[in-house]
Protein backbone atom coordinates (compact mmCIF):
# COMPACT_ATOMS: atom_id res chain seq x y z
CA UNK A 1 0.00 0.00 0.00
CA UNK A 2 1.66 3.18 -1.08
CA UNK A 3 0.13 5.48 -3.63
CA UNK A 4 -2.97 7.54 -3.08
CA UNK A 5 -4.71 10.14 -5.19
CA UNK A 6 -7.17 12.68 -3.82
CA UNK A 7 -9.01 15.37 -5.73
CA UNK A 8 -10.37 18.50 -4.12
CA UNK A 9 -12.14 21.12 -6.25
CA UNK A 10 -10.43 24.48 -6.75
CA UNK A 11 -12.04 27.91 -6.61
CA UNK A 12 -14.52 27.00 -3.91
CA UNK A 13 -16.84 29.62 -2.39
CA UNK A 14 -17.62 29.64 1.32
CA UNK A 15 -20.66 27.50 2.10
CA UNK A 16 -20.44 25.58 -1.16
CA UNK A 17 -20.89 21.80 -0.96
CA UNK A 18 -18.05 20.12 -2.84
CA UNK A 19 -17.39 16.53 -3.86
CA UNK A 20 -14.04 15.08 -2.88
CA UNK A 21 -12.67 11.91 -4.49
CA UNK A 22 -10.06 9.64 -2.99
CA UNK A 23 -8.34 6.51 -4.31
CA UNK A 24 -5.61 4.34 -2.84
CA UNK A 25 -3.48 1.68 -4.55
CA UNK A 26 -4.41 -1.62 -2.93
CA UNK A 27 -5.07 -5.22 -4.13
CA UNK A 28 -8.29 -5.57 -2.04
CA UNK A 29 -7.87 -9.36 -1.95
CA UNK A 30 -11.32 -10.61 -1.02
CA UNK A 31 -10.43 -13.78 0.87
CA UNK A 32 -12.90 -15.75 -1.27
CA UNK A 33 -10.60 -16.56 -4.18
CA UNK A 34 -8.63 -19.78 -4.53
CA UNK A 35 -5.04 -19.56 -5.73
CA UNK A 36 -3.27 -21.87 -8.18
CA UNK A 37 -2.45 -24.21 -5.30
CA UNK A 38 -6.15 -24.65 -4.58
CA UNK A 39 -5.97 -22.79 -1.28
CA UNK A 40 -7.96 -19.72 -0.36
CA UNK A 41 -5.92 -16.55 -0.92
CA UNK A 42 -5.95 -14.79 2.46
CA UNK A 43 -8.07 -11.67 2.80
CA UNK A 44 -6.13 -8.42 2.50
CA UNK A 45 -8.31 -5.35 2.18
CA UNK A 46 -8.41 -1.72 3.23
CA UNK A 47 -10.57 -1.53 6.35
CA UNK A 48 -11.21 2.14 6.72
CA UNK A 49 -10.78 5.58 5.27
CA UNK A 50 -10.95 8.59 7.50
CA UNK A 51 -10.92 12.19 6.30
CA UNK A 52 -10.16 15.02 8.69
CA UNK A 53 -10.44 18.74 8.12
CA UNK A 54 -8.06 20.64 10.41
CA UNK A 55 -8.15 17.72 12.84
CA UNK A 56 -11.91 17.20 12.86
CA UNK A 57 -13.31 14.04 11.27
CA UNK A 58 -15.61 15.01 8.39
CA UNK A 59 -15.98 11.62 6.69
CA UNK A 60 -15.43 7.99 7.56
CA UNK A 61 -15.94 4.86 5.51
CA UNK A 62 -15.78 1.17 6.38
CA UNK A 63 -14.61 -1.04 3.52
CA UNK A 64 -15.71 -4.59 2.71
CA UNK A 65 -14.20 -7.16 0.29
CA UNK A 66 -16.71 -6.21 -2.44
CA UNK A 67 -14.99 -2.90 -3.09
CA UNK A 68 -12.73 -2.94 -6.14
CA UNK A 69 -8.97 -3.16 -6.15
CA UNK A 70 -7.56 0.38 -5.85
CA UNK A 71 -10.77 1.43 -4.10
CA UNK A 72 -12.27 4.76 -5.11
CA UNK A 73 -14.79 6.88 -3.26
CA UNK A 74 -16.52 10.22 -3.70
CA UNK A 75 -18.02 12.06 -0.73
CA UNK A 76 -19.43 15.52 0.00
CA UNK A 77 -18.17 18.32 2.24
CA UNK A 78 -19.55 21.75 3.02
CA UNK A 79 -16.56 24.06 2.53
CA UNK A 80 -16.82 26.84 5.11
CA UNK A 81 -13.19 27.96 5.22
CA UNK A 82 -9.72 27.13 3.96
CA UNK A 83 -7.82 24.39 5.73
CA UNK A 84 -5.96 21.11 5.49
CA UNK A 85 -7.63 17.82 4.57
CA UNK A 86 -5.96 14.66 5.82
CA UNK A 87 -6.90 11.26 4.38
CA UNK A 88 -5.93 8.12 6.29
CA UNK A 89 -6.41 4.59 4.93
CA UNK A 90 -5.80 1.58 7.19
CA UNK A 91 -5.61 -1.98 5.87
CA UNK A 92 -5.88 -5.53 7.30
CA UNK A 93 -2.14 -5.67 7.94
CA UNK A 94 -2.21 -2.45 9.91
CA UNK A 95 -0.50 -0.48 7.18
CA UNK A 96 -1.46 3.15 6.93
CA UNK A 97 -1.39 5.53 3.97
CA UNK A 98 -1.75 9.23 4.64
CA UNK A 99 -2.41 11.84 1.98
CA UNK A 100 -2.98 15.55 2.49
CA UNK A 101 -4.68 18.19 0.39
CA UNK A 102 -5.25 21.90 0.79
CA UNK A 103 -8.81 23.19 0.67
CA UNK A 104 -8.87 26.80 -0.50
CA UNK A 105 -12.07 28.70 0.04
CA UNK A 106 -12.56 32.23 -1.27
CA UNK B 1 -20.71 -23.80 -18.84
CA UNK B 2 -21.61 -25.28 -15.48
CA UNK B 3 -18.07 -25.18 -14.14
CA UNK B 4 -17.84 -21.41 -13.50
CA UNK B 5 -21.16 -21.48 -11.69
CA UNK B 6 -19.94 -24.24 -9.41
CA UNK B 7 -16.82 -22.19 -8.75
CA UNK B 8 -18.95 -19.16 -7.91
CA UNK B 9 -21.03 -21.06 -5.42
CA UNK B 10 -18.04 -22.67 -3.79
CA UNK B 11 -16.55 -19.26 -3.20
CA UNK B 12 -19.69 -17.90 -1.66
CA UNK B 13 -19.02 -19.69 1.59
CA UNK B 14 -17.22 -17.37 3.94
CA UNK B 15 -15.39 -19.58 6.34
CA UNK B 16 -13.03 -22.28 4.96
CA UNK B 17 -13.60 -24.52 7.99
CA UNK B 18 -17.35 -24.12 7.54
CA UNK B 19 -16.90 -24.80 3.85
CA UNK B 20 -15.14 -28.09 4.59
CA UNK B 21 -17.92 -28.89 7.02
CA UNK B 22 -20.54 -28.20 4.39
CA UNK B 23 -18.66 -30.27 1.84
CA UNK B 24 -18.60 -33.17 4.30
CA UNK B 25 -22.25 -32.51 5.04
CA UNK B 26 -23.00 -32.57 1.33
CA UNK B 27 -21.07 -35.80 0.86
CA UNK B 28 -23.00 -37.31 3.75
CA UNK B 29 -26.25 -36.31 2.12
CA UNK B 30 -25.15 -37.73 -1.22
CA UNK B 31 -24.25 -41.02 0.40
CA UNK B 32 -27.54 -41.12 2.20
CA UNK B 33 -29.20 -40.56 -1.21
CA UNK B 34 -31.37 -37.82 0.21
CA UNK B 35 -33.13 -35.55 -2.27
CA UNK B 36 -31.73 -32.35 -0.73
CA UNK B 37 -29.96 -30.03 -3.11
CA UNK B 38 -26.93 -28.15 -1.80
CA UNK B 39 -28.14 -24.90 -3.43
CA UNK B 40 -30.98 -24.76 -0.91
CA UNK B 41 -28.61 -24.48 2.05
CA UNK B 42 -26.52 -21.97 0.06
CA UNK B 43 -29.57 -19.76 -0.41
CA UNK B 44 -30.47 -20.09 3.27
CA UNK B 45 -26.95 -19.13 4.31
CA UNK B 46 -27.01 -16.07 2.01
CA UNK B 47 -30.37 -14.99 3.44
CA UNK B 48 -29.06 -15.38 6.99
CA UNK B 49 -25.99 -13.28 6.19
CA UNK B 50 -28.17 -10.55 4.68
CA UNK B 51 -30.55 -10.52 7.65
CA UNK B 52 -27.62 -10.31 10.05
CA UNK B 53 -26.07 -7.41 8.11
CA UNK B 54 -29.38 -5.51 8.05
CA UNK B 55 -30.03 -6.15 11.75
CA UNK B 56 -26.56 -4.91 12.66
CA UNK B 57 -27.24 -1.65 10.82
CA UNK B 58 -30.87 -1.06 11.86
CA UNK B 59 -30.49 -2.05 15.52
CA UNK B 60 -34.22 -2.63 15.63
CA UNK B 61 -35.16 0.84 14.36
CA UNK B 62 -38.23 1.58 12.23
CA UNK B 63 -37.64 1.00 8.52
CA UNK B 64 -39.17 2.82 5.56
CA UNK B 65 -38.80 0.01 2.98
CA UNK B 66 -39.42 1.82 -0.32
CA UNK B 67 -38.26 5.27 0.57
CA UNK B 68 -38.77 8.25 -1.71
CA UNK B 69 -35.94 10.00 0.16
CA UNK B 70 -33.24 7.53 -0.85
CA UNK B 71 -32.01 6.73 -4.35
CA UNK B 72 -29.53 4.29 -5.89
CA UNK B 73 -27.95 5.37 -9.17
CA UNK B 74 -26.55 2.38 -11.02
CA UNK B 75 -26.73 0.92 -14.54
CA UNK B 76 -29.47 -1.72 -14.84
CA UNK B 77 -27.18 -3.74 -17.11
CA UNK B 78 -23.52 -4.09 -16.21
CA UNK B 79 -21.00 -5.75 -18.51
CA UNK B 80 -18.14 -6.14 -16.07
CA UNK B 81 -18.95 -7.21 -12.51
CA UNK B 82 -15.37 -6.50 -11.44
CA UNK B 83 -15.90 -2.75 -11.29
CA UNK B 84 -19.44 -1.45 -10.98
CA UNK B 85 -19.94 2.27 -10.28
CA UNK B 86 -22.70 3.08 -7.81
CA UNK B 87 -23.99 6.34 -6.34
CA UNK B 88 -26.39 6.63 -3.42
CA UNK B 89 -28.08 9.89 -2.54
CA UNK B 90 -30.64 10.86 0.06
CA UNK B 91 -33.04 13.81 0.08
CA UNK B 92 -31.97 15.65 3.20
CA UNK B 93 -31.34 19.29 4.13
CA UNK B 94 -28.40 18.07 6.26
CA UNK B 95 -29.27 20.41 9.12
CA UNK B 96 -28.74 19.81 12.84
CA UNK B 97 -32.28 18.49 13.18
CA UNK B 98 -32.58 16.62 9.88
CA UNK B 99 -29.59 14.88 8.39
CA UNK B 100 -28.27 11.52 7.27
CA UNK B 101 -25.76 9.87 9.57
CA UNK B 102 -24.92 6.59 7.84
CA UNK B 103 -25.39 4.90 4.49
CA UNK B 104 -24.88 1.16 3.93
CA UNK B 105 -24.73 -0.52 0.53
CA UNK B 106 -25.70 -4.19 0.37
CA UNK B 107 -25.23 -6.76 -2.41
CA UNK B 108 -27.31 -9.67 -1.03
CA UNK B 109 -25.95 -12.31 -3.41
CA UNK B 110 -22.28 -11.52 -2.91
CA UNK B 111 -20.29 -13.81 -0.57
CA UNK B 112 -20.50 -11.03 2.02
CA UNK B 113 -23.56 -8.77 1.63
CA UNK B 114 -21.99 -5.56 2.93
CA UNK B 115 -20.28 -3.46 0.25
CA UNK B 116 -19.47 -0.20 2.02
CA UNK B 117 -20.55 1.79 5.07
CA UNK B 118 -20.35 5.60 4.93
CA UNK B 119 -20.48 7.94 7.93
CA UNK B 120 -21.81 11.42 7.17
CA UNK B 121 -22.86 14.43 9.20
CA UNK B 122 -24.17 17.99 9.08
CA UNK B 123 -20.73 19.14 7.83
CA UNK B 124 -21.19 16.89 4.75
CA UNK B 125 -23.69 19.41 3.36
CA UNK B 126 -25.25 16.79 1.12
CA UNK B 127 -26.09 13.10 1.55
CA UNK B 128 -24.49 11.62 -1.52
CA UNK B 129 -21.70 9.07 -1.87
CA UNK B 130 -20.23 7.08 -4.74
CA UNK B 131 -17.86 4.16 -5.10
CA UNK B 132 -17.02 1.14 -7.29
CA UNK B 133 -17.60 -2.45 -6.28
CA UNK B 134 -17.62 -6.08 -7.44
CA UNK B 135 -20.77 -8.08 -8.15
CA UNK B 136 -20.69 -11.87 -7.96
CA UNK B 137 -23.93 -12.23 -9.92
CA UNK B 138 -27.09 -10.42 -11.04
CA UNK B 139 -29.08 -9.30 -8.02
CA UNK B 140 -31.21 -6.70 -6.31
CA UNK B 141 -28.98 -4.21 -4.52
CA UNK B 142 -30.07 -2.41 -1.38
CA UNK B 143 -29.07 0.86 0.22
CA UNK B 144 -29.97 1.69 3.81
CA UNK B 145 -29.69 5.16 5.30
CA UNK B 146 -29.91 6.12 8.95
CA UNK B 147 -31.53 9.54 9.36
CA UNK B 148 -31.11 11.71 12.44
CA UNK B 149 -34.72 11.06 13.48
CA UNK B 150 -33.69 7.44 14.04
CA UNK B 151 -35.51 6.04 11.02
CA UNK B 152 -33.94 3.76 8.45
CA UNK B 153 -34.78 4.40 4.81
CA UNK B 154 -34.27 1.69 2.22
CA UNK B 155 -33.92 1.78 -1.57
CA UNK B 156 -33.46 -1.11 -3.98
CA UNK B 157 -32.14 -1.49 -7.53
CA UNK B 158 -32.08 -4.55 -9.79
CA UNK B 159 -28.83 -5.05 -11.69
CA UNK B 160 -28.02 -7.65 -14.33
CA UNK B 161 -24.35 -8.57 -14.73
CA UNK B 162 -23.10 -10.23 -17.90
CA UNK B 163 -19.57 -10.98 -16.63
CA UNK B 164 -19.63 -11.80 -12.93
CA UNK B 165 -16.69 -10.81 -10.75
CA UNK B 166 -16.12 -14.32 -9.40
CA UNK B 167 -15.34 -15.73 -12.84
CA UNK B 168 -12.05 -13.90 -12.89
CA UNK B 169 -9.59 -15.93 -10.92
Amino acid sequence: MSRAVVRVPQQVRAGEVIEITAMVAHPMETGYRTGDDGRIVPRHIVRELQCEFDGQTVFRMTFFPALTANPWVAFPLRAERSGLLTFTWTDDQGRVVIERAELRVS
Amino acid sequence: MSLPIVRCLSRSIVNPARRRGLVRFGQGLAMASLAVRPEVSQADAARDRLQAAIAEFTQGRVMVPDSTRLRIEIDALVENGNSVPIRVSALSPMTDTDHVQRILILAPRNPQPQVALFHLGVHSGRAEVATRFRMAESQSLQALALFSDGRIHRAQADVVVTLAACLEN
